[in-house]
């Protein structure tokens, strides 16, 4: 008995939207199994990290804050994977766009009115325009590819903090910790909507999942960049440019991952310290996949993985399993989304005793 | 007599499977000694396969194979070519850099010392009149040349059945009579000839028997002799051949397309520049540019098409106007249209359905864009009409470019481009891998269309195509493009003598052989 895997003449709907799923459950299967084994509550722990932030009301709060940035970046990355081009620094744009922004605030002493919030988020979006427009240009002018480029901005963008919060912008009144000062009640965004427990990221995350809905599946601009990923000739001869739409979806993914930095600083952690670099920007590469690009995928996926965020704390809290447990159930999950991507495009087939001249023929044409 | 000899080869109810198709179906066939049969077929019928299971590249799923009289199991290539059975694939496997005899020597399944595999070479040479040079470098080769390697490389091994598959399709008119030469002096000298192809004069001219098949099957066994190229040809497409309908005595309009001294440097290392390329196509005219592949026609279809900006803008002229320095999007709202070779990836996406397909090249012309947005339901309203109008056999609008036939997509692609009505349509390869019934269609719809007013440009290596479609013909070698000759005054000689062969002139390819001597890598 063999198994054969077998192109499919189109990729299954079916597997697209199953697999996801799937990959889900089997990460919980999974992760219930390896704690087990390393010696904890392996069933406990899964449902602390998968259902209770999910029935326990007060937790709600929690996955949303986590789920916006998560969604505001994964959006952007989608729309470049969508073009082949990936963009995997999106940390270092989060970083750069959040420092912008309190740049901003910073250079505007007594900013009171009300244009400071429009015009730090506004500084954020740019700030990770900036920092992607680098990847940008070294790739349309020298090749170099963005893979390799983005990721190495990540770090020079962690540089650019820690020097800034621990030199020209440190808090004089902050006993000497490496954070900036804190902002202004006009420089911050209300942690939840005022009467909700719903924080004000998330609905920018609603917004921009419909806007980019309409961008990836009716507009001739997320047609063009389908296009592109699929078939650069093709593009070029339905008259679409290449190095184009290399610049605009980095600059777009580099401009939403500013502005879920600027807005995380402003609304969650009113300063920039240390911490602020929490790996939102690589955790969306997940979301982008688990969502299989798709904006409304996006967003679902966006949601369970800051369920696994909130949850990892509760089970850190409650099982007692490691801080990493949420890592590691997070890379299980793109393990398997990116795994069974092969069943989309291959049906699986099991034969039995095969005849030798059918197994040399499979070979051959192998 | 012959047929006491045992077969040379003989095929006994073999079937082969793909996931859903049967390639092939209980074929059965029969070759003597010294016989060249033809194995005929459209695209699709099951001839590669056929012969990939003589030659040990698959394996059957029923069936026999019995060769000089014992069945075989023929597990991989090698062991076909201790057989004695040899193949010329269609595309030629080479090193570019490398000279004929040390090619040569890479494909043996043997070491051999290089002066006795030069003794056994020249032995080939002489023995079946073939002209080489074992110190030249392959890129510095015709194409006709460079299947003569292939075939020594062949007969080398002594071979007993020699298998060739469209070994035609590349060559000019000499480069085809020499290659009959070889292959009748070969047949004569008692090896036998399996010959793959769908050109019917060919086969007519060359073989002693038919096999011919469709859908996998055989559907029927002849002697070309006594059939005509005609008979052959609805037997292979089991139906009746329709004529192409042209009009007489045809005149010609206000000049539409033209390009003035069009020179472009190389795109790549492998890309041909264009050197002062000059064409003038009218209303109503079809424009044929006939050469071997490589020489120039992708290159030239781009700058045309606008996928490569020319240097000036005068360079193409589009009803009047300087297109030369506009992209492909102006130049198509203009009323251009193109159509590249190749199918997948270029002329279409595979992986996109036939409504985004649509979109590719019809969103603007075919206004489907509203403020940014394509409107799915005209795209998908123009798809159905282009399948419509253009019988396309799929299965509606939403299925994916990739799952229909070569010659179906061709058509949907075709039809696109025509039913936005261009006053110029520039097109490469327009029948290229697709089955007689289509090709019909498609010239058919290319003359309608020049009927109806506009200019057509057609860059096609299949010069029968180009004889029968167009009004008048040029010649592109090198990049360069001869002078247009009327069709009709112009004899096949001359236009195979203008077509030369990639590398046409000896003084330079002297030379880069001497360089490549001199420096070697």
């Amino acid at each position: 008995m063999r198994i054969r895997f077998e192109k499919r003449l189109a990729p299954s709907r079916f597997m697209q939207v199953a697999t996801p799923i799937a990959s889900v459950l089997l990460t919980m299967l999974l992760g219930a199994a390896i704690f087990e084994l390393i010696g904890f509550d392996g069933p406990h722990a899964i449902y602390e990290t998968f259902i209770t932030p999910i029935v326990a009301p007060y937790k709600w709060q929690d996955v949303l804050t986590k789920a916006a940035p998560l969604i505001i970046i994964a959006l952007g990355l989608s729309l470049g994977n969508q073009a082949k081009i990936w963009n995997i620094g999106a940390e270092g744009q989060y970083i750069i766009g959040a420092l912008a922004g309190a740049g901003v605030a910073f250079a505007l002493p007594n900013a009171e009115g009300f244009w400071a919030i429009p015009l730090m988020i506004g500084a954020g979006i740019l700030g990770g325009m900036a920092w992607a427009a680098i990847p940008a240009f070294l790739k349309t002018r020298y090749s170099v590819s963005e893979v390799l480029s983005t990721l190495m901005l990540v770090y020079v963008a962690l540089q650019v903090l820690n020097y800034l919060i621990g030199g020209p912008w440190k808090d004089p009144n902050g006993h000497n910790f490496p954070q900036t000062p804190p902002f202004t009640p006009a420089e911050s965004l209300p942690n939840v909507l005022p009467g909700t427990v719903i924080p004000p990221g998330f609905v920018v995350a609603i917004v921009l999942t419909l806007v980019f809905w309409l961008l990836t599946t009716r507009s001739v601009y997320g047609f063009s960049v389908r296009t592109v990923g699929a078939a650069p000739n093709a593009a070029r001869y339905g008259g679409f440019d290449a190095s184009r739409t290399v610049w605009s979806t980095l600059m777009i993914s580099g401009g939403m991952a500013g502005l879920a930095g600027i807005l995380e600083a402003m609304s969650q952690l009113g300063q920039i310290n240390l911490g602020f670099p929490s790996g939102y920007g690589f955790t969306a590469i997940i979301v982008s996949f688990l969502g299989r690009l798709h904006p409304i995928g996006v967003f679902l996926a966006g949601l369970i993985l800051a369920v696994t965020y909130v949850g990892g704390q509760v089970a850190q809290t409650v099982v007692h399993v490691p801080n990493a447990t949420a890592g590691i159930f997070q890379a299980t999950m793109l393990f398997f989304i990116l795994a069974s991507d092969i069943l989309v495009r291959y049906r699986v087939r099991v034969i039995r005793d095969a005849p030798r001249a059918k197994a040399a023929a499979a070979g051959a044409s192998a | 007599m012959k047929s006491e000899a045992p077969l040379r080869l003989q095929l006994v109810g073999v079937s082969k499977s793909f996931p859903g198709v049967r390639a092939n179906d209980n074929v059965s066939l029969r070759v003597k000694p010294g016989e060249i049969h033809a194995l005929l077929g459209e695209n699709g019928a099951g001839k590669s396969t056929l012969v990939k299971m003589i030659y040990g590249i698959l394996a059957p799923d029923e069936g026999q194979i019995i060769f000089d009289g014992s069945p075989q199991r023929i597990s991989n290539p090698r062991a076909a070519r201790r057989l004695g059975i040899g193949m010329v694939f269609q595309h030629f496997s080479l090193f570019e850099a490398m000279t004929v005899l040390e090619n040569i020597a890479l494909g043996l399944d043997s070491r051999l010392p290089q002066r006795e595999l030069l003794a056994q070479f020249n032995r080939v040479l002489e023995a079946y009149h073939l002209k080489l040079d074992p110190r030249r470098v392959v890129s510095t080769l015709s194409v006709g040349e460079r299947q003569r390697i292939e075939i020594v490389r062949a007969l080398l091994l002594n071979p007993r059945l020699l298998i060739m598959d469209e070994p035609t399709s590349v060559l000019t008119p000499q480069e085809v009579e020499q290659l009959f030469e070889t292959l009748k002096h070969l047949a004569s000298s008692g090896c036998s000839i399996l010959y793959i192809s769908h050109k019917l004069h060919e086969i007519v001219a060359l073989c002693d028997t038919a096999t011919i098949l469709r859908g996998g099957r055989v559907v029927a066994a002849c002697d070309p002799k006594r059939e005509t190229s005609r008979s052959m040809a609805e037997m292979m497409i089991g139906a009746n051949l329709k004529e192409i309908a042209k009009p007489a005595g045809r005149v010609f309009g206000e000049p539409k397309l033209a390009a003035g001294s069009l020179s472009l440097p190389k795109p790549s290392e492998f890309g041909v520049a264009l050197k002062d390329v000059a064409l003038l196509v009218r209303a109503g005219e079809i424009f044929g540019v006939a050469g071997v592949a490589g020489n120039g026609q992708n290159e030239l279809l781009s700058a045309v098409s606008g996928e490569t900006l020319a240097l000036n803008p005068g360079a193409i002229v589009l009803a009047g106007r300087p297109v030369g320095r506009l992209g492909v999007n102006e130049r198509r709202n203009m009323g251009l249209c193109a159509v590249p070779e190749e199918r997948n990836g270029h002329a279409a996406v595979s992986e996109f359905s036939l409504t985004d397909n649509a979109s590719l090249t019809g969103r603007e012309t075919m206004d489907m864009v509203w403020y940014g947005l394509i409107d799915p339901g005209k795209a998908r309203e123009y798809a159905s009409d282009v399948i419509g109008a253009f019988t396309v056999k799929a299965t509606g609008p939403g299925a994916l470019a990739g799952s229909l036939s070569g010659g179906n997509l061709q058509k949907f692609i075709m039809g696109r481009e025509i039913m936005q009505r261009p006053e110029a349509l520039v097109v490469c390869q327009p029948t290229w891998g697709v089955d007689a019934g289509a090709a019909a269609a498609i010239h058919q719809a290319i003359v309608d269309l020049a009927a109806r007013g506009s200019a057509v440009l057609v860059i096609s290596q299949d010069l029968d195509e180009l004889l029968t479609l167009c009004d008048t013909i040029a010649v592109i070698n090198l990049g360069r493009m001869s002078p247009p000759m009327k069709v009709g005054e112009v004899s096949i000689e001359e236009i195979g003598l203008l077509m030369g062969g990639v590398h046409g002139d000896p003084a330079a390819t002297a030379e880069m052989t001497e360089a490549l001597h001199a420096h070697p890598i």
